[in-house]
């Protein structure tokens, strides 16, 4: 049984799908797949130990050997970002049954588990495989299974980001898989470890680079590079908030780490380094700024928080484009962080949905007499995410710093602290108006607004506790993503 | 020796296609149409790398010793499968988008959220 | 009474936290909840005196509580600067809640509880500024001590409270975050060390342009210093109630801000690298020019409040200065200052503040001829003023005259002209006040300002009450006393850097 972890990763959730399809109920649809959530966080769990203890695992699926049949390939990057999806996966899966009572039709809610663990199983299979075709299909199936996700929503104008995320999506994908198509008519193999080792002989070739270039593209489109963000905003805001949710705190996390696989495992850290390193720090940075400045510009929360996702999205670009381990490990670390703070964040807006069925930023005023726990939460994670010392989001800050400082690079090191004055504004401006704004009078007339239910509010607090106890504790991200740094660099080479 | 990579000019220039009809139409229907363009000459591309010239399908016989490479044929079945799945999704939601706003037309689309 | 000084550091810490919790379990009970809040403010002094004993016998302490990231601990530490920090916060904050009770129960404060929770929590968060053993761990407390004060400062909720709160976040937060944390993450990069070390942690072949670049990080980056431009915040934390002005804007808050300045120059630094550098004389000039400005806009101001504020501004400046001097004396200056001005500000806010109470003036300009109503705040108005400007009978001579010996033995002769200068500004701003509330100009009253008037007129005018009136009394006995003895804080600023 423990051989096969890491297929059983991404079977459990697959094969969960369907079941709750079948079981055609609501709430045993939920408690099921909650279930099966937690079996694959045990897994996880479970592979990640493995992994520091005994090194890479290798998985030959239906025992074909690689590089000829599908190699499963867990190694220290993959076991650590399956952690972050299926821990936050689950988190945020505990949350839904109460978070979509009020945003998803009755009739179609166990159709909504039905996708979730596909996305999720997607998700996972992505980082599980050591197969590059197959990160493609399982690409295609937690993008179909999202797309869909996001047209629940219940503005009309949930359908069209759906569309418009298609449309991109699809491309990204297809880029995908032009770059795949060209690597391995280079290199005649798919498995991943292979073609690295295949590559070196070819890279003065222009095909290794057409290659490269389209595959870099296609992620960036999958992760909302900037300036390749365009459908994250409406789709984050239109989605319904656990959607939301979801998919800030696991979706681009994952293309986060398909970039890094082709960058750092298949082409190595030096490939296109001169070329690639200056436009990721650019962009990055570009990132940063542009989309901070436009969120503080939004009047709907969610809307907001999209913009700062595009936003911390750029951090991470930059550890990429430093390419020092040390860099590199702040983006890992930001990877998780990020994840626990923007997943309490978009909960803790999927309460205030709840209750009053908006996310505008009038409706803010004077909510936290109301809702206390709820907003606690917002501040919480807000001071996360303008790094405040003692909260998660300090550490992945302080490693950034501190990397680009170490290689020389003053300039980026200013402009990284300067994008958190940014975040001050729009964290301090919702805080402000939830804790001093004044209610309108239309408002206070109809029934008073109650603090939002149990089942939203415990895996919120599971949330926000993280967010504070791995920035004091730091051990478990600090040592997976140090080593997984190293092994990533030092497999380059 | 331009005239020997004829496939590939094939691919490219469907490839252009497909990406203008995406961007250019307003009408949410032909945009699915350049998609599907689009991943077509994908898939025709997979399929011409597969091919090796004098080679024959890769059954064992006395008579060849040159295969083509089946794998990228088997490859893109399954990108065509997804092709597809992705195609029903969208026209679903093209469909959806109809009856809640009663158009497809991006343009008139922007129009009545503002 | 045999505590170790590790426990001893560790409960000044977070019996406060203590406070702030049963102050919130008491909030049906303002009686009671007032008696935990002065309770435990007397038992924290208890222990910084028992810790203060302590260090005169050569006894110190390290305690550590975690490790962030590996080599960047929360950890603390007792050393002389400290243990004087802490005293005069510790002493103050009993004698505050003593006044708070008064001005809070007067004023008909709303939500008394918040207010005196989140004031436990800033001085909890203070006396882990005092003991941290390490940059980063002040760090963490200062910018905790940021976010505590945040709701006393915006604690009317008015339009106006929240344009202050959003100034006074701003600019403290921006200052830490734009010059303060990259300044710590480089010192980290070059020195890879944090801890305060006599001596300083850089190796002697960092190049030196680097540190005086750092220099002018820290100085900017330390907000809470009110260096000249990053002093706008201070005016603005004004809007708070007067205790919070007190004991926070004009004792703890700031106080934090040169003492992390005089701990980063004297520990990370180390005085001799200081002396060196190229930017010290630049940022001299700037603390001078911060005197200097700052009582001239003092003068300027009608508001009782934002001309303190100004003061304070300019007082800070001096402590500044004295570090930056980077001389025995003005070292000692420094350490002597922060303790005399604390009692001379926080006297001059509680009478403001009683002033407020009783005859709702907040205008300098109205208060002619109050002297004669509230005689005992007017007199205490009148020493603690003298303790500012530096005249003997009152602690604040001390200071003033090592500062001028410091700038005398490095031979600064334009800055011991400042502080002569600005002596004088001192007795131009804060001297009319009380002498006009005892003799109010005919002219004032005949040119019938309503203000004047309305004293004259009103019988209900009468001393602040009770509590704070003692407060007041204390804090002004305290700015005579240290002028006739001054050796406790004398020998503790006298061990400031020196090696054990």
């Amino acid at each position: 049984m423990l051989d096969h972890l890491p297929i059983l990763q991404v079977i459990v959730p697959l094969l969960a799908a369907p079941a709750c399809l079948l079981l055609n109920n609501a709430r045993l649809a939920w408690l099921f797949a909650c279930l099966a959530g937690l079996i694959s966080l045990v897994i996880s769990v479970a592979l990640l130990v493995q992994v520091q203890q005994s090194g890479v695992i290798s998985y030959m699926l239906g025992s074909w050997e690689a590089p000829w049949g599908i190699e499963y390939r867990i190694d220290l990057l993959s076991a650590y970002v399956l952690l972050i999806i299926s821990s936050l996966g689950t988190i945020v899966l505990l949350a839904a049954n109460t978070g979509i009572r009020q945003e998803i039709a009755a009739d179609k809610q166990s159709l909504f588990y039905v996708l979730y663990l596909l996305c999720m199983a997607g998700l996972l299979g992505i980082v599980a495989t050591g197969d590059i075709f197959n990160v493609f299909v399982f690409l295609e199936i937690s993008s179909l299974a999202t797309y869909a996700l996001v047209a629940f929503g219940r503005d009309r104008r949930a359908l069209l980001a759906a569309y418009q995320y298609l449309i991109v999506g699809t491309i990204g994908a297809t880029f995908l898989l032009i770059g795949i198509g060209l690597l391995y008519s280079m290199t005649g193999t798919l498995n991943i470890e292979d073609m690295a080792n295949r590559l070196p002989v070819d890279t003065n070739s222009g095909t290794v680079y057409t290659a490269f270039i389209f595959m870099i593209v296609g992620i960036g489109l999958k992760l909302a590079l900037f300036p390749l963000h365009l459908w994250l905003p409406n789709t984050y805001t239109y989605a319904p908030s656990i959607v939301t949710a979801f998919l800030a705190a696991t979706a681009t996390k994952v293309a986060i780490y398909l970039l890094i696989r082709v960058q750092f495992s298949i082409f190595g850290a030096d490939f296109g380094g001169e070329l690639i390193q200056p436009i990721f720090i650019v962009l990055g940075l570009l990132g940063v700024f542009v989309a901070s400045t436009v969120a503080i510009k939004q009047s709907n929360i969610k809307r907001l928080f999209a913009y700062s996702s595009v936003a911390q999205i750029g951090y991470m670009i930059i550890g990429i484009g430093i390419g020092t381990s040390l860099s590199l490990q702040g983006t890992l670390l930001h990877l998780f962080n990020h994840a626990l703070m923007k997943g309490a964040l978009f909960l803790a807006l999927a309460a205030v949905v709840y209750r009053i069925g908006s996310t505008d930023r009038t409706c803010f005023n004077g909510l936290a007499k109301h809702m206390p726990w709820t907003m606690a939460a917002i501040v919480i994670a807000g001071l996360s995410l303008i790094g405040v010392p003692l909260t998660v989001g300090f550490i992945s800050k302080w490693y950034l710093v501190l990397a680009s400082i170490d290689s020389g690079m003053w300039p980026v090191a200013l402009l990284i602290v300067l994008g958190s004055l940014l975040a001050v504004y729009y964290v301090w401006a919702l805080v402000e108006s939830a804790y001093f704004g004044k209610a309108d009078a239309s408002a206070t007339s109809s029934a008073p607004i109650k603090e939002a239910p149990l089942g939203l509010l415990i895996p919120l607090w599971l949330l926000v506790i993280a967010n504070v106890y791995f920035g004091i504790d730091t051990r478990l991200p600090l040592e997976a993503s140090a080593s997984a740094a190293s092994f990533l660099m030092g497999g380059g080479q | 020796m331009y005239y020997d990579l004829y496939n590939y000019w094939m691919v490219i220039i469907l490839m252009m296609i497909g990406l203008y009809i995406v961007i250019k139409p307003s009408n949410l229907i032909k945009k699915l149409i350049g998609l599907n363009i689009f991943q077509t000459s994908v898939f025709i591309f997979y399929i011409s790398v597969g091919k090796v010239s004098e080679g024959t399908a890769p059954i064992f016989s006395s008579t060849h010793s040159v295969y083509s490479n089946p794998l990228p044929h088997v490859l893109i079945l399954t990108a065509i499968v997804v092709g597809i799945a992705t195609m029903a999704l969208a026209l679903a939601l093209v469909v959806r988008i109809k009856s809640a706003y009663g158009t497809v037309e991006d343009d008139e689309l922007q129009e009545q959220d503002h | 009474m045999n505590l170790s000084p590790e426990l001893l550091i560790q409960l000044i810490i977070l019996l406060p936290l203590v406070a702030a919790a049963g102050v919130v379990l008491s909030h049906r009970h303002p009686n009671i909840r007032e008696a935990i809040s002065l309770t435990i403010a007397s038992s924290v002094f208890i222990l910084v005196f028992l810790l203060y004993r302590q260090i005169i016998n050569g006894e110190t302490a390290l305690v550590h509580w975690i490790s962030i990231l590996p080599g960047l601990n929360v950890s603390f530490k007792t050393e002389a600067l400290s243990v004087l920090f802490a005293l005069i916060a510790s002493f103050l904050w009993i004698v505050t809640t003593l006044y708070a009770i008064g001005y809070m129960r007067s004023h008909h404060e709303q939500n008394q509880t918040r207010f005196y929770s989140f004031f436990a929590i800033s001085i909890a968060a203070v006396m882990a500024i005092a003991f941290s053993e390490n940059l980063f761990t002040l760090f963490i407390f200062y910018e905790v001590l940021t976010l505590a004060t945040y709701p006393l400062v915006t604690h009317a909720g008015t339009e106006k409270a929240q344009k202050g709160g959003r100034t006074y976040l701003r600019i403290l937060l921006g200052t830490s975050i734009v010059f303060f944390l990259p300044a710590l993450i480089a010192t980290w990069a070059i020195a890879g060390n944090l801890s305060f070390t006599v001596g300083g942690v850089f190796a002697d072949d960092t190049p030196s342009l680097w540190l005086a670049i750092l220099l002018v990080f820290f100085v900017f980056g330390i907000g809470k210093a009110a260096m000249m431009p990053f002093h706008r915040w201070l005016p603005s934390a004004m809007v708070a109630p007067t205790p919070v002005s007190a004991l926070l804007h004009a004792v703890a808050v700031v106080k934090a801000g040169v003492f992390t300045l005089m701990k980063t120059v004297v520990f990370i630094f180390g005085m001799d690298t200081v002396g060196e550098l190229i930017t010290t004389d630049f940022l001299l000039y700037l603390a001078a020019f911060t005197i200097l400005a700052s009582s001239l806009i003092a003068m300027k101001q009608d508001n009782l409040k934002a001309r303190l504020a100004y003061s304070t501004i300019s007082q800070l400046a001096y402590v500044s200065l004295g570090v930056l001097l980077a001389s025995e004396a003005g070292l000692l200056g420094s350490s002597m200052h922060i303790a005399m001005h604390a009692f001379g500000k926080i006297t001059l806010f509680f009478c403001a503040g009683a002033i407020l109470v009783v005859s709702h003036k907040t205008e300098i300009s109205q208060m002619g001829g109050l002297g004669r109503k509230m005689p005992i705040t007017m007199i205490a108005f009148f020493i603690a003023s003298l303790s500012i400007i530096g005249l003997p009978p009152t602690g604040g001579s001390w200071s003033k005259y090592y500062l001028l010996l410091g700038s005398l033995e490095t031979q600064h002769w334009v800055l011991m002209a400042v502080l002569m200068i600005s002596s004088l500004l001192n007795i131009a701003y804060l001297l009319p006040i009380p002498i006009r509330g005892f003799f109010p100009a005919k002219s004032t009253v005949s040119q019938a300002s309503d203000g004047s008037e309305a004293i004259q007129g009103s019988e209900t005018i009468q001393e602040a009450p009770l509590p704070a009136l003692i407060a007041i009394i204390i804090t002004t006995l305290a700015c005579v006393l240290l002028f006739f003895f001054p050796q406790p804080l004398f020998e503790l600023a006298k061990m400031v850097g020196v090696a054990p």
